[in-house]
């Protein structure tokens, strides 16, 4: 198996807040990141596709497809957008970093058709990123996006 | 594998500390010391910006969105490996190091016992860069872990 990874990246804003705990738990657990002017990050997206090589063409998938493919569902999506508000998938869900990851997970999943997603790794900046991958057959469900 | 796969998370941060460390060890004699690690036995000590890179993995907290609170992960961190360690000579300033040689694996291996206490989540990994050309690794499925 080959592993083929693609890297995009968008700007966008943000902030973190849930309005069912108190100010003070909102500021401890978010931190700087509870502002609610919200602020903004040059996220970094690697998009990871594991397969076989085609014997013809000796590609998993053309990655001028899959290019094609992260502007469609990411970038018209999220570049240059606040996620709180402007990104109908995450309605409802704090735009942290696994949020964001799972989310693409679910936009891209079925438009990859030749090889299978193995990974999403968000930065949202050099210091910070989140892997979102899926579990292992018969592992016990995490809590999905 | 179908759309409805479950998921899972991991979350990397990365630290930076500046230290120095001498590497000698009592055990060998100085001749040895200096011709296993050469320069870096140089009795003063010399310093390094090193890199600490840990990786966490869990489900997502509801309340969240998050595997572990970021905010709370770094005032951990910044008290149990960068107060520590950050502008230190380990081998006179962390105890550990006054009974093992602060090579970065002993150096890696003793964050990752300290980083594992945080409760939030699953410590997997920790890497330490010690240069930009060199990188120690110690993983989960490696360590004994106290529960």
């Amino acid at each position: 198996m080959i592993r083929i990874t693609r890297k995009v990246e968008f700007s966008a804003s943000h902030f973190y807040h849930n309005p069912e705990l108190s100010a003070e738990e909102n500021l401890r657990i978010f931190g700087k990141c509870n502002n609610p002017r919200g602020h903004g990050h040059n996220y970094t997206l690697e998009v990871t596709v594991a397969g076989e090589p085609d014997p013809v063409t000796g590609m998993i998938l053309d990655l001028k497809e899959l290019k094609e493919i992260l502007n469609r569902e990411v970038m018209d999506r999220m570049d240059h957008r606040h996620l709180n508000y402007e990104v109908p998938e995450l309605a409802g869900k704090i735009p942290t970093c696994e949020n964001i990851a799972g989310v693409i997970w679910k936009l891209l999943e079925p438009k990859i058709t030749q090889g299978r997603l193995d990974r999403v790794r968000l930065y949202e900046s050099p210091d910070l990123f989140a892997d979102c991958t899926a579990a292992p057959a018969g592992a016990p469900a995490g809590k999905s996006a | 594998m179908n759309a409805a796969s479950p998921l899972e998370f991991a979350i990397t941060r990365r630290y930076r500390f500046a230290a120095s460390h001498r590497l000698h060890s009592p055990r060998l004699s100085e001749e040895e010391n200096r011709r296993v690690y050469g320069k870096c036995a140089n009795p003063h000590g010399h310093g390094h910006n090193y890199v600490v890179e840990v990786t966490f993995a869990g489900p997502l907290d509801s309340r969240t969105g998050m595997v572990a609170s970021v905010a709370d992960l770094d005032r951990f961190i910044g008290r149990e490996v960068l107060e520590p360690f950050d502008r230190k000579y380990l081998n006179e300033e962390v105890a550990e190091f006054q009974r093992a040689v602060p090579t970065t694996e002993n150096l890696c291996r003793e964050i990752f016992r300290r980083v594992a206490r945080f409760s939030q989540a699953r410590l997997d990994r920790v890497r330490v860069e010690e240069t930009a050309s060199n990188s120690f690794e110690c993983s989960r499925e490696g360590e004994r872990i106290p529960s």
